[in-house]
């Protein structure tokens, strides 16, 4: 579609749904009278877990919160509400929660004659399966384990990034609320653009500061609102909150956020290259960005994400101040491992591990750590991951009394070795996943994959 | 003087589960335009600082309009499972805030 528009206004309410924001913040850029109302709701920052336990990042009561200012205010204004990856990681468990959340909210408040468009994103293993055996499935990083049938099947689902066009496929519909599953951050912002007959690049380039709202400013953050205007020729980032204002070096080291490369970003079916952007400040604490590059790709590439469950984990948190032990740690841990294998001799040795932090002691770093020395206390976290959570709670179980009682050589403290902050001591924590599938695959082209459901709410 | 000292910025994050990256941005371009034009950031280097393998590494680059670099390198483990110890990436800038420059 081309628009006769000279500009095209997107309110970012906030980088993330459910983060909240400041309501003065949100209403001054409703007084802007923009067009459309888009916010991100996805990551995998977090982790596996969400994703393959089918859970989300934010609580519904943040979730709704944030929605209830945003749908109300956009049904007012009669502008399209557009929601990226719904419920964190875009599966079908987390787009309907989402769209559960935004029925209450149309019920609660009366509203009615709205249609709603659901894009699903979640993708069959048995397309992954033939797309791997076609060789038009390939791995996305150097330490992704390759993806075998046993590992595909073992995986909870796999989701994929929408591009662009569903989305306008949705707004063509006249939906006036979208709900994406997982989509590419810029996305949901890029296809409003593009749907107005805006240059994809400038469209993308916009999306990708506005999905992380106000973080472009000074100082940055995701919890606050941010207007992005855009012209046929350029594009305006302008702060919503008289606190924050966008410099030209605040937006362009924006492009380093959280990417690999800070300016040529891989998306579904395009790359997009910031090389030779030219950044402006107006005056009025906005930036003005020009000269955006986008290239199409010969071949269109989604990229996959899929979790699977590898093991359960019981943990312990302690903390110890004995400088006779803390001069030792690391040998006794290692005795304790072995008293405990020892101990759980019938259990085969690949059915569980035992794994100590210390921290104040390389505890983050772990061998990325350049200074080695311990501080006068160190915390120590050790966790237990087995087949099962009972093997894990049983082990763990016997870690913990070996440790707290070891008779290390020299000790003067045979009362016990470990302070625990809780108790009961032992944590069971649960599943532990990992991303078995992040995987770029050859589809057809930006539609295939991703079907839409249409609701009409009426009287 | 330290890199710590001389950067605005010093930041390390997640770049998608497998990769951690890491960016270092300044406010004086004298300062920046010093560092990138001295060669000091290399392979070499942040393979030293980091015990890493230069294969492990997939991206040194520096970008002007920003005034600022970005390090990327591969995760030995992905981020949030078992033996993870930092599931957003976000500690892993120390060993660079030590580096020595010369200005």
């Amino acid at each position: 579609m081309t628009s006769t528009k000279e500009e095209l206004k997107i309110l970012a309410p906030c980088g993330m749904l459910g983060y909240g924001f400041p309501k003065s913040s949100f209403m001054k850029g409703m007084e802007y009278r923009p067009d459309a109302i888009v916010v991100d709701a996805g990551s995998t920052d977090a982790g596996p877990h969400k994703l393959g336990a089918g859970t989300a990042i934010v609580s519904k009561q943040a979730c709704k919160k944030d929605l209830e200012l945003i749908v109300t205010a956009g049904v007012e204004a009669g502008i399209p509400v557009i929601i990226g990856s719904a419920g964190g990681s875009g599966a079908k468990v987390h787009v309907e929660w989402t769209r559960s959340i935004i029925m209450e909210i149309l019920q609660e408040h009366q509203i009615r004659n709205i249609k709603i468009a659901v894009i699903w994103a979640d993708i069959p293993l048995e397309v992954v399966e033939a797309k791997l055996a076609e060789g038009k499935c390939e791995p996305l990083g150097l330490s992704v384990k390759p993806l075998t049938k046993e590992r595909l099947y073992a995986t909870s689902g796999i989701v994929a990034q929408m591009g662009h066009e569903p989305i306008i496929k949705a707004l063509e519909a006249e939906a006036d609320i979208i709900i994406c599953g997982r989509a590419y951050d810029p996305s949901p912002f890029a296809a409003f653009a593009i749907y107005h007959g805006f240059d994809a690049a400038l469209a993308y380039h916009l999306g990708k500061i506005l999905e992380c709202s106000a973080l472009c400013a000074e100082p940055g953050t995701t919890k606050d609102s941010m207007l992005g205007i855009l012209k046929k020729d350029s594009f305006i980032v302008k702060p919503l909150n008289d606190q924050r204002k966008c410099t030209a070096v605040s937006v362009a080291a924006h492009t380093f956020y959280e990417k690999d490369h800070p300016y040529i970003l891989h998306g579904p079916g395009m790359v997009l290259n910031l090389e030779n952007c030219v950044f402006t400040e107006r005056g009025d604490d906005s930036v003005e960005v020009r000269g955006s590059r986008i290239e199409v790709t010969p071949v269109y590439k989604i990229k996959l994400e899929g979790a699977m469950k590898v093991a359960y984990r019981t943990f312990v948190v302690a903390g110890v101040r004995d400088p006779m032990l803390i001069a030792r740690i690391e040998e006794v841990e290692e005795l304790v491992k072995q008293q405990v294998a020892e101990y759980y001799s019938e259990v085969p040795p690949e059915d569980y591990s035992i794994h100590f932090i210390n921290y104040g002691l390389n505890g983050v770093l772990g061998e990325l750590e350049p200074h080695r020395e311990p501080a006068h206390e160190l915390g120590v976290v050790f966790e237990v991951i087995a087949k099962t959570q009972e093997l894990a709670n049983a082990v763990c179980s016997s870690v913990r009394s070996t440790f707290l009682h070891y008779g290390y050589e020299g000790r003067k403290s045979t009362a016990g070795n470990l302070a625990f902050p809780f108790a009961p001591s032992d944590v069971p924590f649960g599943p532990v996943y990992e991303f078995s599938v992040y995987h770029l695959m050859e589809v057809a082209d930006g539609l295939e994959m991703f079907p839409i459901e249409y609701i009409e709410v009426r009287s | 003087m330290k890199l710590y000292d001389a950067a605005a910025v010093l930041r390390s994050k997640n770049s998608g589960p497998f990769e951690v990256t890491v960016d270092v941005l300044f406010d004086k371009p004298e300062i920046y335009y010093k560092i990138k034009n001295s060669g000091v950031i290399n392979e070499e280097l942040i393979s030293r600082l980091y015990h890493i393998a230069p294969k492990s590494i997939t991206h040194i680059v520096f970008f002007d309009q920003a005034l600022g670099f970005k390090v990327t390198f591969a995760r030995s483990v992905s981020s949030g499972t078992f033996l993870d110890r930092d599931v957003y990436g976000a500690q892993q800038h120390a060993p660079l805030m030590d580096l020595e420059i010369d200005l």
